[in-house]
């Protein structure tokens, strides 16, 4: 499905990263291959040694012209013909390289447009390029700004995007931004502006709320899919569910479960009975359980269903007959995917049965419920994400590829129910997991290790031992070999999320053996600027670098300046950097952007002779022209 | 500047931590730091640095410089578990949104015998059987909870009929409301039931017949404790004679 491969793209990383605009935009025009000749189609050539290898795409040509007697457009017209075929972004940059007519071909071919960080590259250039595009994927803030630590306001705004957009691309039909902050006015012109728009997809956004919802539903004919996930709605109080127009909709999927509001029940029933292709739909957690199984019985169809509150409303009459939802789940024959639960009474929890066989995706993590309730579910489902009860899981989950266990209460100094034993019991028993992610109060080496063998298909590691610095709590040693363990034995493994008490050897195994990582998270470990040096000079795949309250120096960040064109970002707050030392590497490396980010008051800043916050990304653009006073960038001539 | 020597501590318990004395606040991060220790600011420079989970039986302020500014070390004591430790920002790095569900609900339905209407509650709201029955007594406003010294009842003025508040557990077994200590209760309890006295006769012979034996001067947390441990027993056991 469309959406899934859009999502799927939204974590991944680039493997080719060098910006090709980087080189074709300097001075290397004249060594630029040019394979079908002459740029104008009337083809001039008339030699006729030339004729004999026409036929074949020519792609070991000397450097100089080459007259070839067809005119270059039955060439070009070929090339787009097969590259269109090419949809992975990564196949299209390797293509775009080959030569001028490869990259003008793989130029007006490309459909979709992926930027994984809006300031690398400006609206204009990009439309510029890529001319006959109809999706965007737009990528802003990083990671860390999701846990508070980057001031509101700092940028990622979808209007200048959006602006250039409605100019270079009238046919855009599917805009997905992640990080970025969006506002009303810039969905009102997004409704207005695109006649055939049919998708959006908005995760981890803010900026907009329910006013701003309406417009898209009233105004976009075509709309296919509304999908709000994890974002900021503010409450405008507007009735967005009764922005959409009368008649039969074409919707095909709306996931609103981030959105804190209430909505208009009658509203959505009526939307949800004249949408017949819905598929999926995920409810917040004002609809009551009454309420969605009057939206289940309309819609039988559905195959990714997030279920709401899951709990009655607040009062409801005693001696009424409750409606049978266990019906309701058995009229639902397509449901693979369930989540919601956001207020679950557990009694209600055995109408799930009848789907839980069917199921590939369930996820309670938003349920306040016990492993023993979860039990009798848990043998008939095939693969499952989000579950309590680890070790019922690791018993019946023989398919499991992705976990994610989260803490019911995130605090530190809680004890909690999840430690080594649940890693090492699904370890052993979901052998082909693929993702994990495991929030937990301790652990042990033995267990991480007991992973790495038992799992090699892992691609993605993250571990969260939530205590600060804490070491393997049986025998008193750091987490290091447990790391390494990972990055030894998983051979798929691109993306690291590091914890608990790790010295500079843990980084020395990383950059020793995780030579495909793409990704690593790391906060409060390592003892020294060699930690760092380890992963920066070890890594050849890093793209997207985020560390928090780690030793580290401006001697370690100067080791990585033969890389850092090839990465996506940098982020190092409350290391141990200093302005001088970033200032350095914003004069090394012009393409560079250098963020300093701080949250004191102005007054603070000449006090400050550490760098509270370093984020640092490859941009074809320089400085960004809307800065917030709370950061300053340092110019290469600085 | 490692912190290396956190080898020698013990596993880091909840006990060995007391960040009383750090004076930070949940604010924007890099709120300006006002505590005591020498070594803040300067060297270690790092204003929302290291959080210092050193065990306090390191005690020495020489111990790497890697410490929150504040005095942490100076803090001893027992082990017992600190109320309230100061939070890092974005630690553990769990979604706002993802917070804020994590105040779990526990939501279970209450039933009145008699009355037209059902209402839920949420159980995680609440932090003992008083407050609860308090909310209840809100929500059913015809009723008044009866004080005795340590009474579970709930009566109705209006119609003189008293109400015992039951509820079912996780087996399916109807249970006195108090017998349990309130955390367990909120994680047992399924739904509730203010059941009419003269139906709940055997549970209120046992509440008779240990108000006796309570009236101490004690908290009536420590009395209803110590009345749930022995309805407990109680309850096991039918023999009983019944209440005149």
């Amino acid at each position: 499905m469309r959406q899934d491969l859009v999502l799927e793209q939204m974590s991944e990383d680039d493997d080719r990263s060098q910006p090709s605009d980087l080189r074709s935009s300097s001075s290397s025009i004249n060594k630029t291959r040019n394979c079908s000749g002459s740029i104008s189609a009337s083809g001039s050539s008339t030699s006729a040694s030339s004729s004999s290898s026409a036929s074949s795409i020519p792609l070991s040509i000397p450097v100089t012209e080459y007259q070839s007697p067809y005119p270059d457009q039955v060439l070009e017209n070929v090339l787009e013909n097969v590259l269109c075929f090419l949809t992975s972004r990564h196949d299209r940059n390797a293509a775009s390289l080959v030569c001028k007519s490869w990259w003008r071909a793989e130029a007006l071919t490309r459909s979709e447009l992926f930027i994984g960080n809006c300031y690398a590259v400006s609206p204009v250039r990009a439309m510029g390029r890529f001319s006959r595009v109809r999706a965007v994927v737009l990528k802003g803030k990083p990671r860390f700004a999701d846990f508070n630590l980057m001031p509101p306001d700092w940028g990622a705004h979808f209007t200048p995007w959006v602006s250039s957009m409605t100019r270079a691309y009238p046919w855009l039909e599917k805009v997905c931004l992640k990080r970025m902050s969006v506002s009303d006015n810039d969905l009102a012109l997004l409704a207005k502006s695109f006649l055939g728009f049919k998708e959006l997809m908005l995760v981890c956004c803010d900026g907009f709320g329910t006013s701003g919802l309406s417009f898209i539903a009233s105004k976009c004919r075509q709309l296919r899919v509304l999908d709000l996930i994890e974002s900021e709605v503010s409450d405008d109080e507007v009735d967005w569910i009764s922005s959409f127009p009368e008649g039969e909709s074409c919707l095909e999927s709306l996931i609103f479960d981030c959105v804190e509001c209430a909505i208009n029940f009658e509203a959505l029933e009526k939307l949800v009975a004249r949408s017949p292709s819905l598929k999926k739909l995920r409810l917040n957690r004002y609809v009551s359980i009454v309420q969605l199984y009057r939206l289940m019985i309309r819609a039988p169809q559905l195959t990714h269903l997030g279920t709401g509150s899951f709990s009655p409303s607040e009062v409801m009459a005693q001696g009424d007959s409750e409606p049978d939802y266990v019906f309701a789940f058995a009229t639902c024959k397509s449901l693979v995917c369930l989540s919601g639960f956001r207020e679950i009474t557990p009694d209600y929890l055995p109408a799930i049965y009848p789907v839980c066989a069917n199921l590939t995706s369930l996820n309670f993590s938003y349920a306040n419920i016990t492993a023993e309730q979860l039990k009798p579910c848990h043998k008939k489902l095939p693969q499952t994400s989000n579950l309590l009860g680890l070790q019922a899981v690791a018993a019946t989950c023989k398919e499991l590829r992705e976990l994610r266990v989260f803490p019911v209460e995130a605090q530190e100094d809680i004890e909690g129910p999840v430690s080594e034993v649940g890693l090492q019991a699904i370890s052993e028993g979901c052998r082909k997991l693929q993702s994990i992610l495991y929030f937990c109060q301790r652990m042990t080496n033995a267990a991480v290790i007991a992973m790495s063998e038992n799992c090699p298909d892992l691609e993605v590691f993250r571990l969260c031992i939530m205590g600060r610095h804490r070491p393997d709590h049986v025998t008193g040693e750091p987490m290091d070999e447990g790391f390494g363990a990972i990055v030894r034995n998983c051979k798929k493994l691109t993306r690291l999320a590091v914890s608990g008490l790790l010295t500079d050897r843990a980084f020395s195994y990383i950059g020793k053996y995780g030579k495909l990582v793409r990704t690593l998270s790391v906060a409060f470990a390592g003892d020294s600027d060699m930690g760092l040096k380890y992963v920066l000079q070890g890594c050849p795949r890093l793209q997207k670098l985020e560390i928090r309250d780690s030793p580290f120096g401006d001697a370690a960040l100067h080791s990585g300046l033969h890389h850092y064109y090839n990465m996506r970002f940098l982020w190092m707050s409350s290391c141990r950097l200093t302005p001088q030392g970033c200032q350095q590497i914003a004069r090394a490396m012009p393409n560079l952007v250098v963020e300093l980010i701080r949250y004191g008051s102005l007054e603070n800043q000449e006090k400050l002779d550490d760098v509270e916050t370093l984020y640092m990304y490859r941009s074809l653009e320089g400085p960004r022209d809307d800065v917030p006073e709370f950061v300053t960038i340092l110019r290469a001539d600085g | 500047m490692s912190p290396a020597n956190l080898n020698e501590s013990s596993d880091s318990d909840v006990g060995s931590l007391n960040f009383e004395e750090t004076k930070l606040t949940l604010g924007l991060p890099g709120v300006e730091c006002r505590g005591t220790a020498a070594e803040s600011g300067g060297k270690s420079g790092v204003k929302r640095g290291f959080s210092n989970t050193i065990d306090l039986n390191l005690r020495s302020s020489s111990s790497g410089g890697d410490k929150r500014c504040g005095g942490e070390n100076d803090v001893l004591g027992s082990a017992k578990p600190p109320a309230a430790k100061t939070q890092m920002v974005g630690w553990p790095p769990v979604r706002a949104s993802r917070k804020n569900v994590m105040r779990s609900c526990k939501y279970v339905k209450v039933a009145v015998d008699g009355a037209p209407y059902l209402r839920k509650v949420d159980l995680e709201m609440y932090n003992s059987y008083q407050q609860l029955l308090g909310a209840l007594e809100d929500m059913f406003s015809c009723f008044t909870i009866r004080n005795y010294l340590n009474e579970r009842r709930i009566m109705d003025q209006v119609n003189g009929v008293e109400y015992v508040a039951t509820y079912e557990d996780k087996d399916g077994d109807w249970m006195l409301v108090g017998d349990v200590p309130w955390k367990m209760f909120v994680e047992i309890c399924k739904r509730l039931r203010l059941m009419k006295s003269s139906e709940a006769i055997g549970l209120e012979f046992i509440l008779q017949e240990h108000l006796p034996r309570t009236q101490v001067q004690v908290e009536e947390e420590d009395i209803c404790e110590g009345v749930t441990v022995a309805v407990q027993r109680l309850l096991v056991s039918f023999n009983l004679v019944p209440l005149v």
